[in-house]
């Protein structure tokens, strides 16, 4: 049998060697999600953004701790509270050649909005914003009220050039027809489904990047992901599993780097309702909703053992958490600290809030959607029960979960008692995150967009609208500082843990590790 | 046979829209693809937008009549998620599943016939009960688990073959496919192994059991007794008459090939339709779940369709009328 079998394995083994040499200019990326779209402006999502951040570029940057700086606006200043300028780079082109004007400033403002058909637009960066033309290169931003997001908001707008993309639609752009931007890379292709490669810019107007070839492949499945890595198909991979993060980091053919990013995982809890449907007293009977009492919330907090966590579930990949953003972005306090775990506090303070047999419970979350979710809760409800209240675990699909959670109820309002949910704040500073989660639930006016669970505080909302329109960084940072501290000592939402974005190369690839999760080949060096 | 083609074909289209019915209104019940769509941040008015922009505000019956409306004018509907057309979508990954479905029915008819055949003409002898019992496994190990394996086994421990995706495509009259170099079968036959394990365990087990009866039959000791070879016995006379209901089980397996690749496209990142279902049923894209039911359907009755053919040209006992037999 041997020698039959052996031009065979030497026939495979020949015919591995010969596909082998790729191209050390090459790099190809493992994503976990696929764009909807090569189309910048038509889908608002991190797997749309990464991707289009190659090809085109915004006013301004955030690197890779989302702090922000110079991008195809080389300066600006602040006029006065409504007013800001702007000055483009004088050697920008485009892939066609064409230089960076205002005038294509002005059309991405326009294009923006009128995407058709987007399923999510990113009208609200520029709702609001109008621009006025100084000169070819300068021009002024106006709002109607003062704009202390300002450039958080223009770091999302990818600018587009009026010349190349002016009738483009969102399927020619993935045709690869007007793809054309300023960015480090040009667009080749896009095959759904499948993958999208991109070419070097060599006219790019900084530092020329070292990888003439990029490809990025969409491997959805995680063990898949992993053996890509090992068996040498890419060179890159995205999202590690927290299972193989540990396993990767010994293995002496790959290199692991990890950050702690902006997502936040948190508990949130029915604070609308005097009686609230998935809490019952320990005999079955509808009992009052237990957690309009700080008493009942504190103790929750004190229920869950974060470290265990973070070392058992989330292997290490995950950072308890306190508020809304670790305290390494400006604007949040550095005074909170994860609350600790302490059970025998915990048991009384439930009964001196009334509850000293407990109350029984069902926690609702999403299984998916965010890193080892399912297992999180299950934890979280073994630790209440330590403490006496009866938890039981009910997770749905993310579409179901996500509609239940937001208008499930009577009157569209949120169905559940208790949910786990993740939150990233794109913004890179907490103004955006507090609000959205925590600021009273007013549709008309955009504050408490994903408060599934209506918190409500007019003292924190006081001093966060404060916030928001003080301009100056430092004094606003102050003023974000304390709109957290209020929060969090009322416990609107009990903060999990900080997930780590973590990714895994070739030995011999540096991956600079960012924290709002995207994948760039900018931040893979040879 | 005209007849018989007609009549089945408007079977299919009634099949067709019963499918759609239940499909459209099933994922109307499942959720909100609205919060599929948004991203996290997105506020409630924003959310409102996006649902007036898709019809999400209508009740479900407008939003049905908005549909059949677009079906009536031959717009079969647009994924939420890519905007672009449905049916566009499914039909551009449709030639990477078939060809793995095609290669997995190859494997199982090269690997399955000659084995089973083995089993059934030599039921005692130890490599029988060898085949039989590793096909036992073929039917029992989980898909997910023994392409994980493959992976690991061939592309992660041994380095032979790549791990994920497609090779490279050439386009022959109009079709892309893989199928025709070496690099291309080199990233196929890990999936289509695969594919294919359960199908070949099928068909050892139907051509065993089919050879052990027909070997016993009359005219089988009739052509022993004339003094034909084994060979001729066993090629002409037992293969002949036993793939009948190996060629029918395998044309419908075909179907269930394509329709239900999904875990092999996922664990491989075949890029097929398979795994856009899979993202789309994830992401409620409704038009794209529905417009996908409807190809498979069609499918489906058209392979039914060719094997009833088959059928009658290999059994000429069989004859196709319009009537009901």
């Amino acid at each position: 049998m041997h020698h039959v079998w052996k031009p065979a394995v030497m026939a495979v083994v020949l015919g591995c060697g010969w596909a082998m040499p790729a191209a050390a200019q090459e790099l190809k990326i493992a994503m976990s999600s696929e764009p909807s779209s090569a189309d910048p402006h038509y889908h608002n999502l991190t797997p749309n953004n990464q991707i289009a951040r190659h090809v085109y570029e915004p006013l301004v940057f955030m690197d890779e701790y989302q702090a922000i700086g110079p991008g195809l606006a080389s300066s600006w200043k602040i006029v006065d509270d409504k007013t800001w300028e702007f000055r483009l780079r004088a050697n920008v082109k485009f892939h066609d050649g064409s230089p960076l004007t205002v005038d294509d400033v002005i059309f991405t403002f326009n294009r923006v909005p009128n995407v058709p058909k987007s399923p999510a637009p990113k009208t609200s960066y520029i709702a609001g914003k109008t621009i006025e033309k100084v000169d070819d290169l300068t021009f002024r931003v106006k709002t109607p009220n003062p704009e202390a997001l300002m450039l958080n908001h223009l770091a999302n707008i990818e600018i587009m050039s009026a010349k190349a993309s002016g009738n483009v639609t969102t399927e020619d752009i993935n045709a690869g027809k007007g793809a054309v931007g300023t960015g480090p890379y040009q667009f080749v292709e896009f095959v759904p489904g499948d993958r999208l490669v991109l070419k070097r810019n060599d006219a790019y107007w900084g530092a020329k990047e070292p990888w003439e070839k990029v490809t990025f492949r969409f491997i959805k499945s995680d063990p898949t992901r992993v053996a890509a890595l090992l068996s040498g198909d890419v060179d890159v991979i995205e999202t590690v599993p927290t299972a193989d993060a540990q396993r990767l980091s010994k293995d002496p053919k790959v290199s692991v780097a990890s950050a702690l990013s902006n997502r936040l995982v948190y508990l949130h809890m029915d604070r609308y309702r005097a009686e609230t449907p998935f809490v019952k007293g320990k005999d079955g009977s509808q009992i009052k909703n237990p957690f309009h009492d700080l008493k009942v919330r504190q103790a929750i907090n004190k229920a869950i053992n974060r470290p265990a966590i973070v070392e058992r579930i989330m292997e290490g990949e995950a950072v308890p958490a306190s508020q809304m953003l670790p305290d390494s972005y400006a604007g949040t306090s550095k005074k909170l600290k994860p609350v600790a775990y302490d059970v025998e506090g915990a048991r009384k303070l439930l009964a001196e809030a009334g509850f000293p047999n407990g109350f029984k419970l069902t926690i609702h979350g999403p299984n998916g959607r965010y890193t080892n979710d399912t297992k999180i809760i299950e934890a979280v409800a073994q630790m209440l029960t330590r403490v006496g209240i009866e938890a039981s675990v009910e997770t749905l699909p993310p579409a179901v979960f996500f509609s239940r959670a937001s208008s499930g109820g009577p009157d569209k309002q949120p169905e559940f008692s208790m949910i786990l949910a993740g939150w990233s704040a794109g913004t890179g500073e907490p103004s955006h995150s507090l609000r959205a989660l925590l600021g009273t639930f007013n549709p008309k006016m955009g504050s408490g967009s994903a408060n599934r669970g209506r918190y409500s505080n007019p003292a924190m909302d006081a001093v966060l609208d404060r916030a928001l329109s003080t301009v100056d960084f430092d004094k606003r940072n102050v003023l974000l500082a304390e709109a957290a501290e209020i929060a969090m000592g009322d416990v609107g939402l009990i903060p999990i843990h900080y997930q780590k974005n973590t990714w895994a190369a070739k030995k011999g690839l540096k991956v600079t590790p960012r924290t709002d999760e995207y994948t760039l080949a900018m931040s893979v060096r040879p | 046979m005209l007849a018989f083609v007609i009549r089945r074909l408007a079977q299919a289209f009634f099949v067709v829209v019963a499918m759609v019915v239940l499909v459209f209104f099933g994922t109307y019940v499942i959720g909100d693809p609205v919060w599929m769509m948004v991203p996290g941040d997105a506020t409630q008015e924003q959310v409102e937008e996006v649902r007036r922009t898709f019809g999400f505000d209508q009740p479900v019956y407008m939003q049905f009549l908005t549909f059949l409306g677009d079906v009536l004018r031959g717009e079969f509907g647009r994924s939420y998620v890519h905007g672009s057309s449905a049916i566009g979508l499914i039909l551009d990954r449709m030639p990477a599943t078939l060809e793995l479905a095609l290669a997995a029915l190859i494997l199982a008819i090269v690997i399955g016939i000659p084995l089973g055949l083995f089993a059934g003409l030599k039921p005692d002898h130890p490599v029988s009960r060898g085949i039989m019992a590793v096909s036992i496994l073929g039917f029992s190990l989980p898909t997910f688990w023994v392409g994980l394996m493959l992976i690991m086994l061939f592309s992660v421990m041994l380095g032979w073959l790549p791990a994920t995706g497609r090779g490279p495509v050439i386009s022959i009259l109009g079709i892309e496919t893989s199928l025709f170099s070496l690099e291309g079968w080199r990233h196929l036959f890990l999936p289509a192994l695969n594919l294919a394990l359960l199908k070949i365990s099928l068909v050892i087990r139907l051509t065993r059991s089919g050879a052990r009866e027909a070997s016993l039959q009359d005219y089988v000791k009739f052509a022993r007794a004339k003094g034909l070879s084994p060979r001729r016995i066993i090629g002409v006379h037992i293969l002949k008459n036993i793939m009948i209901p190996i060629v029918t089980v395998l044309g419908l397996e075909f179907g269930s090939l394509v329709a239900f690749s999904v875990v092999t496209e996922t664990i491989f990142a075949w890029p097929g339709m398979g795994k856009l279902l899979l993202e789309a049923i994830q992401r409620l894209d409704r038009p794209l779940i529905v417009g996908y039911v409807m190809v498979v359907v069609l499918l489906f009755v058209t392979i039914n369709l060719i094997v009833d053919i088959l059928y009658s040209a290999l059994d000429p006992r069989v004859r196709l009328t319009g009537s009901q037999s």
